[in-house]
């Protein structure tokens, strides 16, 4: 039975299809069989940081129409294994999106993979209630920035809400954060706030700590998930938090200066075990 | 050249130092967020949503004796697993009338 794990944020622009698209090819990297799927109607991108964007000929709203059949619409990844896209339709109307149609193929989905990452489109309209719904698990992505950590505020609010969990008043969708766009030189200068900070006001496990990194641009650009990176430490920084989903009690790392990175390792290591 | 025009000089390549670097604004981000979370999560959470409304009235009553501004009320939840602390906090001008106030007593 698959875990279904959305990737939200509220705010736009702050790394959710790249977030969507490193760890759904980390976990796929781990052995996982792992589908990413792009619920943006209209705003479609997945496919294009995948490097799949050639390879669309159905997509989930096809699926959920009966113009095409799942295995029709699922792109398999050339470079990893057990890898598949799913994207969305560049030109229907979002209201194509139903819940009952993506229920349907979400149950599909579960008999095939290990994981399905659904890749929320912002905002908290209809496009990230639908991603959300059938969530398991949420990866609430927050840039170290006053709107987005309100924004994912909110979002951590309607995830415990209006969840398919929630309204079933099942166990509660198990949110994680994951900072992006980090950058330790502002921080020790006191122009942006703390992971410690980030982490006291969202009250939420921390995933990991992407750095800011020129990498995540030049992977979009080739269109290849910055995972497969790994000279690179925003790519490294993902692999980390793949571990560490999977149970791995690994050190963060690219948070604290190199002298403090021993007292950092105690700090960050024990908000992880106590609220995972 | 003297100490003096040295001690100069270095002061002024000190002070352009400070100049130079931004200030440090991470810490008024993490106060405007926190008040703002205590006060967003209040009013979406199943917790009644009375507390814009209470400051309110409060703000009325206090102004009926004194003359304050809006800011000096603040009023917060802070919740625990049993109980929640309602607190709320007025701040009051300096007692200028106090002389005032004697001789007319």
């Amino acid at each position: 039975m698959a875990t279904i794990i959305v990737v939200t944020s509220g705010k736009g622009g702050v790394g959710k299809t790249t977030t969507a698209a490193a760890f759904g090819t980390g976990l796929a990297l781990e052995g996982k069989k792992t589908v990413v799927v792009d619920f943006d109607v209209g705003l479609r991108n997945l496919d294009l940081i995948m490097g799949c964007e050639r390879r669309v000929v159905f997509d989930l709203i096809d699926v959920i129409n009966g113009d095409a059949k799942l295995n029709q619409a699922l792109i398999k990844d050339k470079r990893v294994d057990g890898l598949q896209v799913l994207a969305t339709s560049q030109t229907r109307d979002k209201d194509a999106l139903t819940r009952e149609g993506v229920e349907q193929v979400l149950e599909e989905l579960r008999k095939e993979f290990d994981y399905i990452i659904c890749d929320s489109p912002a905002g908290i309209e209809h496009g990230a209630q639908t991603a959300l719904y059938f969530a398991d698990e949420a990866i609430v992505v927050t840039n170290p920035e006053v709107s987005s950590i309100r924004d994912s505020d909110r979002m951590v609010g309607i995830l415990a809400s209006k969840s398919r969990r929630a309204e079933r008043e099942e166990d509660p969708v198990r949110s994680h954060v994951l900072i992006t766009r980090y950058d330790i030189e502002r921080v020790k200068r006191g122009e942006m706030l703390k992971v410690e900070d980030v982490i006291e006001m969202l009250a939420l496990p921390l995933l990991g700590v992407i750095p800011e990194s020129q990498s995540v641009l030049q992977a979009s650009n080739v269109g290849a998930p910055v995972v497969l990176d790994q000279e690179s430490k925003a790519g490294q920084a993902y692999r980390d938090a793949v571990a560490r989903y999977l149970g791995q009690h690994l050190e963060y790392r690219f948070v604290a200066a190199e002298r403090s990175s021993f007292i950092g390792f105690g700090f960050f290591n024990r908000l992880w075990r106590r609220s995972a | 050249m003297s100490i003096f025009q040295r001690s100069l000089r270095g002061s002024g390549v000190l002070l352009s130092f400070f100049r130079a670097s931004p200030p440090r604004t991470a810490d008024t981000a993490k106060e405007r967020l926190q008040v703002l979370l205590a006060l967003e999560r209040s009013s979406t959470s199943s917790w009644p949503n009375f507390l814009p409304q209470l400051q309110k009235d409060i703000m009325q009553v206090i102004k009926k004796y004194v003359e304050i501004d809006d800011d000096k009320v603040s009023i917060e939840v802070e919740r625990g697993p049993e109980v929640s602390m309602l607190d709320i906090n007025v701040e009051l001008p300096a007692p200028r009338g106090s002389a005032q106030l004697q001789a007319a007593g």
